[in-house]
């Protein structure tokens, strides 16, 4: 029988405010262990939650970019469990009123674009970190850093609305993107900025019935939750297949070994005994701070990159690989001002991102070194025939490793498009008695040999002959000396 | 006044001698200790914690820095609830044996900001679960003026202290009548303020939604000093009311013009005859005073009791789940796993009330249950605090017993949790409702073959009604002079007999 899967995710997005959820400890990273606690993180006796209200502004605006409803009174309530890093033995979250509920995730797959619907978002506190076991003399111990603890978190909900796990993998994708870009996030899932947990069934094709779901924990990169859903959907199947029924379970997955164990079955289930947290007031947004929020939300990234297709006549898939980070739209908006938008788009996306790739380092890195004008002044350089492509990179490399002004560099180097025959030709003649063999060659008939003559003709130059004058040059002189012989 | 007898001055009188230079702050503060702590505090045990050290250390601060403050010199006795930096803060509980917390509750950094000295932790039942004072782990709070009798609860031990003459001043809370229930068995002042006036950081909570700091006092004037020391916003108490605290300054007006509600309803049977006559007392003393009386039947919920229970029980198993032994207090030292350590822990940590109470709110709390009881309780209690804003309507402000029996013996309730329960009757509504009350004493009771006991009423009010329920009970403490027994006189307080 040919079954398919219903997959909905929960997401955990933790938030880059200065301080935590609940208190005024830095919510930073990697801070020495019990640094960054006061009493309330740790729960000590007597201490009281106060509400993070940038935390609420950063759920706020994912709220609104995503479409959902924000509620202008939702309420906190506490989940409770015994665990040694939740220093209460209770978590301050939302329930039955969280904050925002709907709305959907657009999410390009292939040429289409998907949208994903949402049941919530919602704030809430994060937990400490176990480190177990140790050893400590004849014991083992465990020791807890309560550093993250009360960190804030967003939790985001995804209906049941993924068959697939490579559509799991493009939503994480874009719900990265979409937090860096609101800067609410860093977003990384290797760091535990953004955490995601999956609820899976499956149930023969075509029917509408949901099967029984398992609950996939420990999914710590994107590459992982689609191994891991993939691994469960087969463990689902073989299950059915052998005439078994599906039990529900948590599960964790090993990414290392591709395998997933049981962490617990339904009988031992929490009964987390929510209600509502009575040390908080009731959470009101009124119509002053939406608006506000709406302010800072500026233009969402699949609606910048539905403009850069129309305004500078870009293809859908440049727009999309420029609107991928917030600040590298923003910069290719400024060299667009002083150049021709496709090539802008051509020159980021090959020299650019590749640049930024093989040296791990971000947009603002690149824009230090090469302004948006510098940038522009290069490519437009090519495009006046004033500097070959060649060149043009060649200085473009240098700007980007140590700065400087790409203008005096063309000066001081005498850079220029070469493309008078008169100059050429005596390169061309040297490359052609150089190079007996390649000659031969393509006298023979190998005409992609003309390729490396070219090369040697550009390095005789300086970079600075304009290649298909070369080229031309080269067929020529070569198709005399064919006539010749 | 010679100098051996300024623990029987009023708050406000101390602080004004220390104030102006005639009184040194570490006399102010050990006058009590020297006195009436050594005639009685090994019979009472009002004092959980002290620490003559620690009492210099906070004296010779508050002369350094304070001494013009409105609270100057005043010595407190704060309930083991209230996290102070300076002695450790227990609850009464085995698991929190040799806490001490790294931060003062914010009522007590007020306290000391006014001037005021911390001089230890007052007894209390365990969590402040309890109406007698006889569940601490550190042993039973005895009443001053019966010590075959219990002084109330759960904050017997400051109630008890104030009324021997240990301290002008102390600090409990009042989560169903822990202040209110035990000012009125040791004859002295007990305020529960609206909910949100005092702050609740630091008050290791029991009800968070119930839970109020509250001032005992033996006078009216020095309860009004300390709650104007003491109320209005806190940026750490989220809860807070965000205006500013009603203005108590004028504690001294008179009640012409006021009216009161007499529900007499209420205490038409099931209340004991002194406790009636108390209240028969109060009632024409206001009159006298001024004040017209508006009677009324008034039916506080029937579900009252329950509905209390409900919710305290409830939040209670909640705040309480923080105590497990990983970070702090009592942990087990036989513990394999993590489990046993919290099981170990809390069954060994916690006495059987507070294991009771634990239980009976995670049940209430369970999945299954939750409608049926805590949302019901929810309900209820909207309904209960829309009568209050009813009767209300009719009057300033309302009086009703403290507690429907004169202090009990030892050891005569602890076997009937039950009758404990409902001994709560007159004093849960203010916690439900959110309002304040202010327990009054009116005089002691005839000898009637025991020693007199103090007898008291409860003036109730609307939210911030805190300078109506202050003025009538400063027209009380005058007022009560030509029909009070054994209070013969306006500065004069019917001191315990040591027998
Ligand atoms: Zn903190």
């Amino acid at each position: 029988m040919a079954y398919e899967a219903v997959i909905g995710l929960e997401c955990h997005i933790q938030l880059a405010t200065v301080s935590k959820m609940f208190c005024g400890c830095p919510a930073e990273f990697g801070a020495r262990p019990n640094s960054n606690v006061c009493p309330v993180c740790l729960g000590l006796p007597g201490a009281l939650p106060v509400t993070n209200r940038e935390a609420i502004d950063a759920a706020i605006r994912l709220g609104l970019a995503l479409g959902s409803t924000i509620r202008d009174v939702s309420v906190f309530a506490r989940k409770h469990y015994f665990y040694p890093d939740m220093p209460k033995n209770y978590q301050i979250t939302q329930y039955d009123r969280p904050l925002c509920e709907g709305g959907a995730l657009p999410v390009r797959i292939g040429d289409a674009t998907r949208s994903f619907a949402l049941i919530r978002v919602h704030a809430e506190e994060d937990t400490g970190k176990s480190f177990h076991p140790e050893r400590h003399g004849d014991r083992q111990v465990s020791r807890v850093d309560f550093n993250r603890a009360g960190v804030p978190l967003l939790e985001l909900v995804t209906q049941p609305v993924f068959r697939e796990p490579a559509e799991c993998a493009a939503f994480l994708t874009a719900l990265r993107r979409l937090v860096r870009w609101l800067g609410i996030s860093e977003g990384d899932m290797e760091k535990g900025h953004l955490r995601c947990d999956a609820n899976v069934s499956i149930r023969p094709a075509g029917t509408q019935a949901l099967g029984t779901k398992s609950e996939l924990k420990n999914l710590n990169s994107i590459k992982g939750v689609e191994k891991g859903i993939t691994a469960e959907i087969a463990r689902q199947e073989r299950v059915l297949a052998s005439g078994g029924t599906i039990e529900q379970a948590t599960l964790l997955y090993d990414a290392d070994h591709d395998k997933l164990a049981v962490m617990r079955s339904k009988e031992h289930a929490h009964d987390y005994r929510y209600f509502p947290e009575p040390d908080l007031p009731q959470l009101a947004v009124d119509a002053a701070w939406l608006a506000a929020a709406r302010e800072r939300l500026a233009e969402l990234p699949w609606t910048r990159a539905e403009r850069f297709a129309a305004e500078y006549g870009l293809p859908a898939y440049d727009a999309g690989v420029l609107c991928d980070q917030r600040e590298l739209a923003d910069y290719f908006e400024e060299v667009v001002k002083e150049a021709d938008p496709k090539k802008v788009s051509n020159w980021i996306m090959t020299e650019m991102l590749r640049h930024l790739k093989a040296t791990q380092r971000g947009v603002s890195d690149w824009a230090r070194n090469v302004p948006p004008h510098h940038f522009a002044f290069i490519i437009r350089s090519v495009e006046t025939a004033q500097a070959t492509a060649t060149s043009a990179k060649s200085v473009l490399d240098e700007v980007f490793a140590n700065g400087g002004d790409p203008a005096s560099i063309y000066a001081e180097r005498g850079i220029r498009a070469r493309s008078s025959s008169d100059e050429l030709l005596p390169l061309v003649r040297a490359a052609i008695e150089e190079n007996p063999g390649p000659v031969a060659q393509y006298l023979g008939g190998k005409t992609a040999t003309l390729g490396f003559l070219v090369g040697q003709v550009m390095k005789k130059s300086g970079g600075q002959a304009v290649p298909q004058t070369v080229k031309d040059l080269l067929e020529a002189e070569l198709a005399r000396r064919a006539a010749a012989r | 006044m010679s100098g051996a007898d300024v623990w029987r001055l009023s708050a406000t009188a101390l602080a004004a001698r220390v104030r102006a230079g005639d009184l040194a702050v570490a006399d102010a503060v050990e006058s009590g200790w020297r006195g009436p702590a050594a005639a009685w505090e090994a019979d009472v045990h009002a004092v959980a914690h002290t620490d003559p050290g620690a009492r210099a250390a906070a004296s010779s601060a508050a002369a350094r820095d304070r001494r013009t403050a409105p609270l100057a010199g005043v010595p407190v006795l704060v309930k083991d609830n209230l996290c102070t930096t300076d002695y450790p803060t227990t609850c009464g509980s085995r698991i929190l044996a040799g806490y001490r917390p790294p931060y003062d509750a914010t009522v007590i950094g007020r306290l000391r900001d006014h001037g005021a000295v911390v001089i230890g932790k007052g007894n209390m039942d365990e969590f402040a679960m309890g109406s007698s004072t006889e569940f601490s782990a550190y042993g039973p709070t005895r009443n001053p003026y019966d010590l075959g009798r219990v002084p109330g609860g759960s904050s017997g031990g400051p109630a008890a202290a104030v009324a021997y003459g240990l301290c002008p001043v102390g600090l409990g809370s009042d989560t169903g009548g822990s202040v209110r229930q035990p000012a009125a068995f040791c004859g002295v002042f007990g305020l529960k303020p609206t909910y949100g006036r005092l702050s609740r950081y630091g008050l290791v909570a029991f009800g968070s939604s119930l839970d109020q700091v509250g001032i005992f006092a033996r006078h009216a004037g020095d309860v009004a000093a300390t709650y104007a020391a003491l109320a209005g916003p806190d940026p750490h108490d989220a809860t807070t009311r965000q205006t500013p605290a009603p203005d108590v300054s004028r504690w001294d007006r008179g009640v012409a013009g006021l009216t009161f509600g007499w529900p007499a309803n209420l205490w038409r049977e099931g209340v004991e005859p002194d406790v009636v006559e108390g209240l028969e007392i109060a009632a024409v003393a206001l009159e006298r005073a001024g004040a017209r009386r508006v009677a009324f039947d008034f039916m506080p919920g029937e579900y009252a009791v329950a509905t209390y229970y409900l919710v305290a029980t409830a939040e209670a198993s909640s705040n309480l789940a923080r105590f497990d032994g990983v970070r702090y207090g009592f942990r087990h030292d036989d513990a394999p796993d993590v489990r046993a350590l919290y099981t170990r822990t809390r069954s060994a940590g916690f006495g059987p009330e507070v294991q009771r109470r634990i239980l009976l709110g995670t049940y209430a709390l369970s999945a299954g249950y939750y409608d049926a009881y805590y949302l019901t309780a929810q309900r209820a209690r909207t309904r209960i605090r829309r009568e209050y804003e009813a009767a209300f309507a009719r009057c300033d402000c309302m009086l009703m017993p403290a507690s429907p029996t004169l202090p009990f013996r030892l050891g005569e309730k602890t076997d009937d949790p039950l009758a404990m329960y409902l001994s709560d009757i007159f004093t849960i509504g203010a916690n439900l409702a959110g309002i304040p009350g202010l327990t009054v004493p009116v005089g002691l009771t005839g000898a009637n073959g025991r020693p007199p006991l103090p007898r008291a009423v409860q003036v109730l009010g609307p939210e911030d009604a805190e300078p109506v329920l202050l003025a009538a009970g400063r027209a009380l403490e005058v007022g009560g002079d030509t029909i009070r027994l054994g209070a013969a006189h306006d500065t004069e307080f019917a001191w315990p007999t040591k027998r």
